[in-house]
């Protein structure tokens, strides 16, 4: 009986407490870098598209709001199209966590309203930012054994020249 | 009955095969690499570990690779064990230590069998700090990519390309850790099954190209059961799409036929469906031009047409029979055409009716894997029908089995059993004008004209079989030919004679059918195969009409309106004049078609059709096994299934013609409402189809009352794929003519029925190896049974007894062939690509035909280019060289130099000095 | 017979149906400031309209009724919720003019009523829903408020028995000396519990019960007959919340301020108090609950009795 008084005391002196409540828009909060707001699509460090077009964001979306056409040059991947539906997105990051190039990246931007739900629908010119994100230094084709233009069997990171056939030796 | 013990689990099995393929069907998850249920065990990879125990007292055990080891009833092992596991993800470990790691940009993943069998291994942190091995990869040619690097040493892909396939020009290089497989020197892989190298490599060292520029990751591909239609073989096929293209074509596994390989043609032929020559809106033809005009436009036109006489339908050997039989009903079986000249169409009725008539065997193609004494008479097979040429191949290891077997080696024990096959001697004849793929494995070759060999045949049938006719004066060489091939025909368990229409003899037929029918006599599983020229001449043969000379005498007797011409190239039928006069004389021409073919220049109206990949449809293979395909692509409004514009030509007569229409309404031809309607009817009408019923469920089928699902569970992208044209979701496309709920909703199991099986994977089996959990048994029948019906295994049971008099030998032996001194026996010199019509509008197929040359008997051949008066037109060709070829004969690819090939044809030469050839 | 003040009848309601729209704000806010932070605030000035953008919402909502129900008592049924409320409101006298029905002798019987008419509501409601959550809170709702009526009605008699009426007129007259509350204060405790839970908020909403029970009795229902379920308990509170003062705070009396300001001061008050012990304390369990009632206020309110009865035999002049 007596807690339940002390409960009802307490809670009524909360009223001459600070409220946390941030009255957003007159005030704007602070949002952490990684919060997980709108999405982009980052760079390497060399100015290249990171995105690869391996299809694993669009398959870890839940609500299937992703979806890509892989087209190449020289060996290199890239999207021809690159499609988020963000009238379905859920900001869930899970994209971002399937990536396996850092290229997919969620922003602490989250004021994307629009009247016109058309225009939710954001297309890889839209996503695309000039910079790296949150990975300054990480390339994708740097690492992977594939040739690319500038860049031959065996000169990627840990990799020994090619194996001359026809040497004799052991 | 046979058991073993895994891991403590007793699972039935049975003897013959190895302790890896029997836990595999056990059910139980088994890493494994070198093994291939095609190409048996080497023990590559070591991979398969286990542990396995001498008895139950046997604490202990050693690790075994399983693959190599043969089951024993109440062999104990585990799978489960530490020490085993360990193994296991050390291999992988190794393996993984050059590997690129390259997943994200690879064509594989997601189907990767490496991939799979490093998770199941539980391999996932990489702990070698040091520097990769890498190799220079290789162009392959327009068909595969190459990716060397990805290596894992299993050796399948030499072990399919070179042993089982053939090939010569891949190889494994080097040793030790530099491993390497690849050709000599860059360059296109010539074997005509390269493209199986994608689905036999566990991993992504080969890819499939033309895929590669259209990529998808499979679990975002809606996949379609559906048959090739690039030869009469029927392999089955699964066609892959996505965002409404088609995007490949892969294997789909029927014990029966095709098994786990597929041809070229048919894996990268499919290219015409997405090609610019596709007709896409109706066309009508103002002032002279084709132009698009709207679907109500075009059948108002037609009503018109209609409305001037007589309409005639001419259908075509590579429509569906669904298309075919509707045409017939429009336009009555009395105006109906086969679309074939008369010579063809004799040819096709002739190889009917000896397929009916013939006592023995009608050979599916697994039954031909297994003949001990194969003869082809008179056929290219391994360019008219590559995958039973590929059957035929494998034929001729029955030899090198059998020794297997005296030794007591395992049959599965793939490196012992072939270095014992070396030294066997294979049991193949060939008899063909012009030297083939197969003679480098054959016994005997025989290259003479047609009529030649079919003397030859008949010679034979003589031999094995007194009562059949003898043949005069025939060469002494060929005599003893005839002996030797008779007698290891007669000495064979299961022989297999092999024939076809490749080139227009029904000679060679009539004699083929004569040894088949002969041996019969002494063997009632003596085979008979006959090839087909196209992918439903089976089942246009079986349908029947008119032929073309017919209709042309019908039209120049002014007796036909309007021609309604179905999924039919008629200028490869007939000669440009012989074309030109038939349609002059019809005043209206109506085209129903998918594909832009020279024919739609003549055309008042083009419509346009849905091919294999977008509608529904059965055909009817050469060996009488009647399939269905099921769409994938479900395409807007004006394309539509041949059937349905017939039905809507149909409906426009009614609506002009009164007397028309009744006669059409009692046909049912209007209330069709989706193609099982249409194949009931067609069931109903034609008894000797009525079987094609049962070629795959009906569009009510019901998998665990849902309609069965035709993409993976996890198809990515469902509420944004189409959002740049409307951000509200729309609904999976609805067909009535399929059973399939054409989104990743439905029911899917190895245990549905296999005509319905839209892509392969069972959990933590994402490659095409989780095949093995659809079969009943490894490498045998499908869970749900192998698609398709035998509508010739009716006839067999029905005739069983009074089968014999059916058949009578044929008295009509030719005279034997004369070179003539001023002109040529033009033959038809199939070709793999190039020769058939719908793949040559794929790109990697057209980029594989090489330009037309003329082949001449060696040491014949005047030097630079020479050129062929045919009646058809003069041509101006490159000489080849063809060594073997008999004299007075020219070889030249079909419908690449004249469009039409028609025989017999008689030819002359002149080189470009002017001068006449042929002394 | 004098006339039926007709101004009364029609505006009594409309006050009471606003006052308890409103009253959906002041909850928010209040429960917004003894939770540190805002409530609604942006519509309209303090975000007062935010009320009548629910209203206004709720009105516009789909009509909708589920295929399963059955029609006419899922009808019916926040149709008597709303009644019952409302029509109990004509006994209380806000101040020493006569309510509605005026001085009616029987006022406290007419509201015990009336308030176990109320339960019918909810049991209904629950039961044409046709659906288990529903059906589940309308049996907890029936169970709960017939319990609390007993200890309700036992509560009270100690007030009755000092005045001697039903007449809440007389009743509120005899608090002229010492309000009620101190020599009732086991029946104010009682009653007040009671109260709470015939109104079933907080703590004692288990017949709502969301974290099992979905919505309870109204899970199936939306638009307007959801929100006539929502007034009738806001006005419930308003009726609890006055019936407590007329009862024991003495209604109207109060220096200096006129008596109709003290009524609402005080209704106010409890009122406040109501939502506060929502924002405080949490759910009993159902058989908590019920242990409560059976176990702890019915001997209370019994004892009380006996003791009333007995002080006023013993103060009783011979």
């Amino acid at each position: 009986m007596l807690d339940t008084m002390r409960t009802l005391f307490l809670t009524f002196l909360h009223a001459f407490r600070h409220r946390v409540t941030i009255q957003y828009p007159e005030e704007k909060p602070y949002l952490p870098p990684r919060y997980r707001g709108r999405i982009i699509l980052s760079r390497d460090p060399d100015g290249e598209e990171r995105c690869v077009s391996c299809n694993l964001c669009a398959v870890a979306c839940p609500v299937d709001c992703i979806s890509l056409q892989k087209a190449e040059v020289e060996g290199r991947w890239y999207p021809e199209y690159f499609r988020i539906n963000f009238s379905r997105c859920i900001f869930c990051g899970f994209c971002e966590e399937a990536c396996p190039t850092y290229a997919i990246q969620l922003t602490p931007d989250f004021e994307m309203g629009e009247y016109v739900r058309q225009t939710l629908v954001y297309e890889k010119e839209d996503l695309l930012i000039s910079g790296t994100g949150k990975y300054p230094d990480y390339s994708f084709y740097r690492v992977a054994g594939v040739r690319i233009a500038g860049k031959d069997w065996g000169e990627s990171e840990h990799e020994r020249p090619p194996v001359d056939l026809r040497t004799l030796l052991p | 009955m046979t058991s073993i013990h895994i891991d403590g689990r007793t699972c039935p099995t049975r003897p013959d095969i190895n302790l890896l393929q029997a836990c595999l069907e056990a059910g139980a998850s088994l890493p494994y690499f070198c093994w291939h249920p095609e190409l048996g065990s080497v023990g590559a990879c070591r991979q398969c570990a286990v542990r396995q125990f001498s008895g139950a007292d046997d604490k202990t055990g050693r690790i075994v690779m399983a693959c190599m080891t043969p089951v024993t009833d109440g062999t104990i092992v585990s799978i489960d064990d530490a020490e085993a596991r360990e193994f296991r993800e050390g291999v992988i470990e190794w393996m993984m230590v050059n590997h690129p790691h390259d997943c994200p940009v690879c064509e594989e993943g997601s189907e990767c069998h490496l991939q799979d069998m490093t998770v199941m291994t539980g391999h996932n942190t990489r702990r070698y700090r040091f520097t990769k091995r890498t190799h220079r990869s290789q162009d392959l040619g327009p068909f595969v990519k190459h990716e060397m690097n990805r290596c894992i040493a299993c050796y399948r892909c030499v072990r399919f390309y070179r042993d089982y396939a053939g090939g010569d020009d891949l190889a494994a290089f080097a040793s030790h850790d530099n491993v390497y497989f690849g050709r000599a020197a860059d360059g296109t892989l010539e074997n005509a099954f390269s493209g199986n190298l994608v689905e036999i490599c566990p991993t992504g060292v080969f890819t499939d190209k033309p895929f590669s520029g259209a990529y998808s990751r499979k679990w975002d591909m809606r996949g379609a059961p559906s048959v090739c239609v690039h030869c009469a073989v029927g392999c089955n096929t699964i066609v892959n799409a996505r965002q409404e293209t088609v995007r490949r074509v892969l294997n789909r596994y029927n014990g029966e036929v095709n098994r786990y390989v597929l041809c070229d043609r048919g894996r990268f032929g499919h290219g015409f469906v997405n090609a610019a020559s596709r007709i896409r809106t109706p066309l009508r033809r103002i002032n002279g031009q084709l132009v698009p005009v709207s679907t109500q436009d075009a059948m108002a036109q037609f009503s018109r047409m209609a409305a001037r006489g007589p309409v005639v339908g001419i259908a075509s050997s590579r429509a569906s029979l669904e298309s075919c039989f509707s045409l017939r009903v429009l336009v009555g079986a009395d105006r109906f055409s086969t679309g074939q000249s008369r010579q063809e169409q004799d040819c096709a009725e002739l190889g009917l009716s000896l397929l009916r008539t013939h006592p023995g065997l009608i050979p599916a193609l697994h039954d031909m894997e297994s003949a001990d004494a194969v003869l082809v008479l008179g056929e290219d097979v391994s360019a008219t029908a590559p995958r039973l040429g590929l059957s035929l191949r494998q034929s001729v290891r029955q030899a090198s089995f059998r020794a297997a077997d005296a030794a007591k080696v395992p049959r599965w024990m793939d490196a012992a059993v072939r270095t014992l096959g070396s030294e066997c001697s294979s049991a193949l004849f060939i008899a063909t004008p012009a030297p083939t793929d197969l003679d480098s494995i054959a016994q005997e070759t025989f290259h003479a004209a047609p009529d030649d060999i079919a003397r030859l045949g008949f010679a034979i049938a003589h031999r094995i079989d007194p009562a059949a006719p003898a043949v005069s004066d025939l060469v002494e060489s060929q005599a003893a030919l005839a002996d030797r091939i008779a007698m290891a025909l007669v000495a064979a368990k299961k022989p297999l004679v092999v024939s076809g229409m490749q080139y227009g003899s029904p000679a060679l037929m009539r004699a083929a059918a004569g040894i088949a029918a002969a041996l019969a006599t002494k063997t009632p599983v003596a085979a008979l195969s006959l090839v087909f020229p196209d992918c439903n001449s089976m089942g246009l043969a079986m349908v029947g009409g008119l032929s073309l000379d017919a209709v042309l005498e019908k039209a120049e007797a002014g007796e036909i309106a309007t021609l309604v011409i179905l999924e039919n190239d008629l200028s490869r039928h007939l000669d440009p004049a012989v074309l030109a006069k038939l349609t002059e004389a019809v005043p209206g021409i109506v085209i129903i078609d998918h594909t832009m073919t020279p024919l739609c220049e003549t055309a008042c109206l083009v419509l346009p059709a849905a091919p294999f990949t977008e509608c529904s449809g059965t055909i009817v293979s050469q060996e009488g096994r009647a399939q269905r395909y099921f769409p994938v692509v479900f395409p807007s409004a004006p394309i539509q299934s041949g059937w349905r514009w017939v039905q809507a030509l149909g409906q426009h007569i009614i609506v002009e013609d009164e007397a028309a229409s009744a006669e059409i309404r009692a046909t049912g031809l209007t209330d069709w409402r989706r193609m099982d309607d249409v194949t009931l009817a067609l069931a109903r009408d034609i008894p000797v189809l009525a079987a094609a019923v049962g070629a795959a469920p009906g569009a009510d089928y019901r998998l665990e009352e849902q309609r069965p699902r035709n993409e993976p569970h996890r198809a990515s992208g469902r509420t944004v794929i189409r959002s740049h044209i409307s951000v509200r979701d729309q609904p999976p496309p609805a067909s009535p003519d399929t059973p399939f709920s054409n989104s990743m909703e439905g029911a899917y199991g190895p245990d549905m029925p296999a005509a319905l099986v839209p892509y392969f994977r069972t959990p933590a089996w994402n490659s095409v190896q989780s095949l093995s959990r659809f079969q009943q048994e490894i490498g045998g029948a499908m869970r749900g049974g192998d698609p398709g019906v035998r509508l010739f295994a009716d006839l067999s049971s029905d005739q069983q007894d009074n089968r014999q008099p059916l058949y009578s030998y044929s008295l009509d032996i030719p005279a034997a062939f004369r070179p003539q001194s001023d002109k040529v026996l033009l033959l038809p010199e199939g070709r793999l690509f190039g020769s058939e019509e719908l793949s040559l509008h794929s790109p990697p197929v057209a980029a594989r035909s090489a330009a037309p040359a003329l082949g001449l008997p060696a040491g014949d051949v005047p030097p630079g280019r020479v050129t062929l008066h045919l009646n058809g037109g003069v041509h101006d060709l490159p000489v080849q060289e063809i060594a073997g070829l008999p004299e007075g004969i020219a070889l030249c690819p079909p419908h690449m130099v004249s469009r039409a090939f028609v025989f017999p044809c008689q030819a002359s030469l002149s080189t470009a000095d002017g001068k006449g050839k042929r002394t | 017979m004098r006339q039926p003040p007709f101004l009364a009848i029609i505006l009594t309601p409309l006050l009471i149906l606003g006052l308890a729209t409103l009253l959906t704000w002041v909850e928010r806010r209040l429960l917004g400031l003894w939770q540190d932070r805002y409530g609604p605030n942006r519509v309209g000035p303090g975000g007062m309209l935010q009320a009548v953008a629910d209203g206004i919402k709720m009105l516009f909502k789909q009509d909708w009724i589920p295929p399963f129900a059955d029609k006419g008592v899922f009808v019916l049924a926040p149709a008597i919720g709303m009644m019952t409320v409302l029509l109990s409101f004509a006994v209380i006298p806000a101040t020493s003019l006569r309510s509605i029905a005026g001085n009616l002798n029987v006022g406290l019987l007419f509201i015990l009523a009336m308030m176990g008419l109320g339960v019918y509501a909810v049991v209904l409601a629950g039961w044409a829903s046709n659906s288990k959550y529903a059906l589940l809170g309308g049996m907890r709702a029936a169970a709960q408020m017939i319990s609390y009526e007993v200890f309700m009605g036992l509560s009270l008699m100690g007030v009755v028995m000092i005045t001697g009426s039903f007449s809440l007129y007389d009743i509120v007259a005899a608090q002229s000396g010492l309000w009620f509350i101190v020599p009732q204060c086991l029946g104010f405790i009682v009653f007040l519990l009671a109260g709470i839970a015939e109104t079933h908020r907080l703590p004692f909403d288990l017949p709502e019960g969301e974290n099992e029970l979905g919505a309870g009795f109204h899970t199936e229902y939306s638009g307007m007959k959801f929100g006539m379920f929502f007034l009738a308990e806001y006005a419930g509170i308003v009726l609890v919340s006055a019936l407590v003062t007329t009862l024991y705070l003495g209604g109207w009396l109060g220096p200096f301020l006129p008596a109709a300001v003290w009524f609402v001061l005080k209704t106010g008050t409890l009122v406040a108090f109501f939502i506060l012990l929502r924002a405080a304390l949490p759910r009993p369990r159902y058989d908590q609950l019920m242990t409560l009632g059976w176990k702890v206020l019915l001997p209370l309110s019994l004892l009380n009795i006996a003791a009333t009865g007995t002080i006023l035999m013993l103060r009783a002049p011979e």
